[in-house]
Parts: C-alpha cells; structure tokens; sequence
C-alpha cells in the first residue's frame, strides 16, 4: 500500500524538480544571451540549420494539408450550397490552429530532436566541457544562438505553412472544384481579421518556438552522456513538444476566442 | 616536492572529494613546480581525472584547498575562474575536438573568441602551431578524417593555442599505437619547453611517462601513495608504486576482484566449515 503511494511521490518530485531545472535553464539562456545578437552571424547559422533546412518538409506538407482540407471543405459546405466560402475555411483553420500546431509539430520533429541530438552528442564527447575550459560559456555560444533561432524561425515557418496551404486550397478550389478566383480570395480577404486571426496564429507560433526551443536545448544538454542517453533525450523532445504544443495550444485558444 | 615551495604554480593542500557518498579522493596534497611536467599516475578510476577537474575548477572539492598561480580556485566567481582558465590549456582524452569546424577552424577557435587579432594573423599563429605538432597539412579536414593520433596532437595544438602557463593533458596516451604515443609525448615535452608552460600529465601509461617527466605522483584509492623522480620511482620499494611500475600480476591491486569463496561456488568444498580445525590445512 505505502509503495504505490511513495512511488507516485517520488515521481511528483522528480517532475517538479524537472520543472525547476527547465526554469533555471531558461534564465541561464536569457542572460546569456547578449552573445547571440552580438554576434547575430551565430543565430543566423542556427537559423539555417533549423529554419531554412525545415523549408521542404514545411512547405509541402503546408500545400499538401491545404488541398485536403479545401476537398474536405468542399464535401461539406457543398450540402449547405456554400461552397463558395471554401477559401474562409481554408484561411481560417491554417492560419488560427493549424499552421501554427502542424509546423510547431513538424519543427519540433525536424529541427527539436536534431537540435537535442547535436548538444547531446557535443556533452557525450566532451566538447561542452572542453569550451567551458576555454573559457567560452556553452550556454552563450552553443545554447543561446539555437534557441533564438528556433525562436525567429517557429512564426515565419508557420506563415510559410499557412500560406503554401491556402495555395493548396486554392488550387483545389479552381481547379478541382471550379470556384472562381476571385470569389475565393474576396470571401477570404472579408472573413479573415489581422487582429483576431492572423496577430493571434503568430502569438500562438511564437510561443510555440520558445517551447520547443526551451525543450530542445534543455534535453540535449540534459541528457546522459552516452549513445543510449542522446537517444532517449531526442524521443523525449519530440515526446514533450508534441504534448506541451497541443496543451498551450489548448490555453491559448481559450484566452483568444472573441465569444461573441 | 612534497612540501609546499615558492615556485609552485599549483599547489594542493589536503583535498577531499566526493562523488556523494562515494569518497574519490581523500587528504591529496601535491605541488607543481612551475616550468615542470608532473605526471599523475594511478590506475583506471582512480580519482586522476577529478584531480585534473579541480585543478580546472570544474569541480570544488570538499575540504582543503586547490590553488593556481597563488589563488585559490575554490574562491573565484564566475568571470575570475575563465579569467584563470584562459592561462589554462587541457587535452581532454578523446581530444573533445569541435566535430563541425575543420581542424584549422579548431584551433582557430579561442583565438577568435578572446581576442580581436585580424584574420590574416590567426591564420598564421594557427598555421604555427598545427606546424609545432606536424600537422600543418590537415588544415582543412574534419575531426573525422583524422587518426586517432593525429586527432589528439591537433588537441594538443589547440590546447596551446593561447599559449597557456598551465597545460593538463587527460590520458595523452590512451589508445594510442607506439609511433603515435611517442611522438605524443616529445610534443608534450617541447610544448612545455617552447612555451615556458607548467604541464601536469595524468597518464597510466609508465613506460613513456618516466622518459617525459620530471616528477611522478601515484594515486590509489583516492590517496598519494607515493613520489618522486623518474629515478627514484624506478628504485622505489613502496609495494603499489613497484607493482604498478613493473606492471606486476598481483599486489595491493589484487588481480581477484572481492568475491565468495570460489571452490564452494563450484560446489566442490562443504558449505559449512569442518567442525575439527586438525582436519583443516
């Protein structure tokens, strides 16, 4: 009986110190990270790895999901004679939830589990210890730099996601369903709002960034330094930003609905 | 050595560590001369690395005192501590080069970051060094091209790149084939000349150690269990230094590994002991 119950406590324990430690590795990066716009070449190289390397599989799938939901739309809202507004369904569910949860998904598989694969690998064979002995703070030069890129990257990935998709939309529309354009992109330009949508679907994608990048840096610099250890940190960034993405997004959505 | 000497540019003073609960080291006292190479010997998992991290101040030990070029490491906050390290080099024992940069951009490396020297004289002073350890044609291969040798002397460059007062080289000789091992430890022995350096060496490795250095500590069991000369450690009596020195089968270091008694746990003797002590040899 006594077993269970101090298992689970243990595991409180564990979770909540877990919880700290993320928290002072936060702070860590945020007041070490003069170095990184200092010198903005080193996030910029980030930027490359992470962002500009997750180009493709962004785009594609952004175009991809944006056909399906625009033949998926048509289904539908062709039983009420709307399909018409197949470009406002499109617009809306990219750019409010879709956009930013899919990019944050694909980023966090693409360029998270690289990103805690990288720094696992540099404290499994010593290189974070052997630029801490240069004098050179790993938490500056290595860390920082690829959590503001993960940072500057999540909200224009996410635009690019948000509109390859509604291309993909559009392209379904004209040429599968045989919408005329410019109703398309009028009904759109009328339905969606800056404020509300679009201001919002960036709130959402850059929270997201600075999760996944928190995770991503955390567990590879957190990780056990040896083959086996690396591999578990990557599953538990992929793991961790998926759940923590859908959960924030659950938040943010609460606190962004209009209600009227 | 033993006592502490004016000229010391690292003294330990009656160290304790501890991993813990597991004691590592236990009441280490040892100097290094400056302008010396001073070897740290023991066997593996000793407690030589964690010395060489105390040193480097990665660690803090729990009693006693670590102090380099007269301040106490123990003391420094953050900005002193790389202060003292950029008079620190250390070659770590896989080399721990940068896996993404060539092995010029390496040793290029601290030179860029703690300094604002133009780009035409980084590339001669890294050129200058990659040439110190032969291996001024690598310039332009990765870390992975390289042998193993050939990686730990482009570490042994990189440590010297700011021209250290202190080197520490980390099992210099690990997996190393003959040629490699030896030339190793020539570099280490005219680095240390060239550069006017202090080098502490913490090695296993006897035979090419006693040809390099000018004094040898033993650790075993967390403790100094014997010094001196290459001369006076080939003559020493002291059971463990003589065991490891003429890389003896059983000593203080047993061969056996604490166990049980072996022919009860191949069933050959009665589990419980005779009852007449006649019966027994």
């Amino acid at each position: 009986m006594i077993t269970p119950i101090r298992n689970m406590g243990h595991r409180g324990i564990d979770a909540l110190w877990r919880a700290g430690s993320v928290a002072r590795f936060f702070m860590l990066i945020l007041t070490n990270s003069g170095m990184s716009f200092r010198r903005f070449r080193l996030t910029i190289r980030e930027i490359y790895f992470s962002g500009v390397m997750s180009l493709v599989i962004i785009m594609v799938s952004g175009l991809f999901i944006g056909m399906v939901l625009g033949l998926q739309g048509f289904e539908t809202l062709q039983h009420y004679g709307a399909e018409e507004t197949m470009g406002v369904l499109v617009a809306l569910s990219l750019v409010r939830e879709l956009g930013p949860v899919v990019t944050a998904l694909l980023f966090a598989s693409r360029a998270g589990s690289a990103i805690t694969a990288e720094i696992g690998l540099m404290k499994a064979t010593e290189q974070l210890k052997a630029m801490d002995m240069m004098a050179i703070d790993p938490i500056a030069r290595v860390v920082a730099p690829r959590f503001w890129a993960g940072v500057l990257s999540m909200p224009l990935l996410a635009a690019l996601f948000s509109a390859t998709g509604i291309f993909g939309g559009f392209l379904v529309a004209i040429l599968l369903v045989g919408i005329d354009a410019g109703v398309f992109w009028s009904n759109l330009h009328a339905a969606v709002d800056f404020r509300y949508d679009v201001l919002n679907g960036i709130v959402k994608s850059i929270v997201f960034g600075v999760a996944i990048s928190i995770i991503a840096t955390f567990e590879g610099f957190d990780a056990d330094p040896t083959a086996e250890g690396v591999a578990r940190a990557t599953t538990r960034t992929v793991v961790t930003s998926a759940l923590t993405v859908l959960l924030l997004d659950l938040i943010l959505t609460g606190f962004m609905l209009r209600g009227d | 050595m033993p006592s502490s000497q004016p000229s010391s540019f690292v003294e330990i003073d009656n160290v304790d560590f501890s991993y813990g609960k597991r004691v590592v080291l236990e009441g280490i006292s040892l100097n290094v001369p400056k302008g010396k190479v001073v070897a740290i010997m023991g066997g593996s998992g000793c407690g030589k690395t964690t010395l060489l991290r105390l040193i480097g101040g990665q660690l803090t030990p729990s009693k006693g005192m670590v102090r380099v070029d007269g301040q106490n490491i123990a003391s420094l906050d953050r900005d002193g501590m790389y202060a003292m390290r950029r008079k620190m080099g250390m070659l770590f024992q896989f080399g721990a080069l940068f896996t993404d940069m060539t092995v010029f951009d390496n040793i290029a490396f601290q030179l860029r970051e703690h300094t604002t020297l133009p780009e035409d004289m980084i590339r001669d002073l890294v050129l200058m060094k990659l040439n110190a350890v032969g291996l001024r044609g690598t310039a332009k291969l990765f870390p992975a091209e390289l042998s193993g040798g050939m990686a730990r002397r482009v570490a042994l460059a990189r440590a010297v790149a700011l021209d250290p007062m202190l080197i520490m080289y980390d099992e210099p000789f690990a997996g190393l084939d003959p040629i490699s091992l030896s030339v190793v430890g020539q570099t280490i022995r005219k680095l240390n000349s060239a550069l006017g350096a202090t080098s502490i060496v913490v090695t296993h490795d006897i035979v090419e150690s006693m040809q390099i250095v000018d004094y040898l500590y033993f650790v075993s069991e967390g403790r100094i269990v014997g010094h001196g000369t290459p001369d006076e450690i080939r003559h020493s009596e002291e059971p463990f230094v003589k065991q490891f020195v003429h890389a003896e089968f059983d000593g203080p270091v047993p061969f056996h590994y604490p166990a049980g008694d072996y022919a009860e746990q191949l069933g050959l003797a009665p589990v419980r002991p005779l009852p007449s002590s006649r019966s027994q040899p």
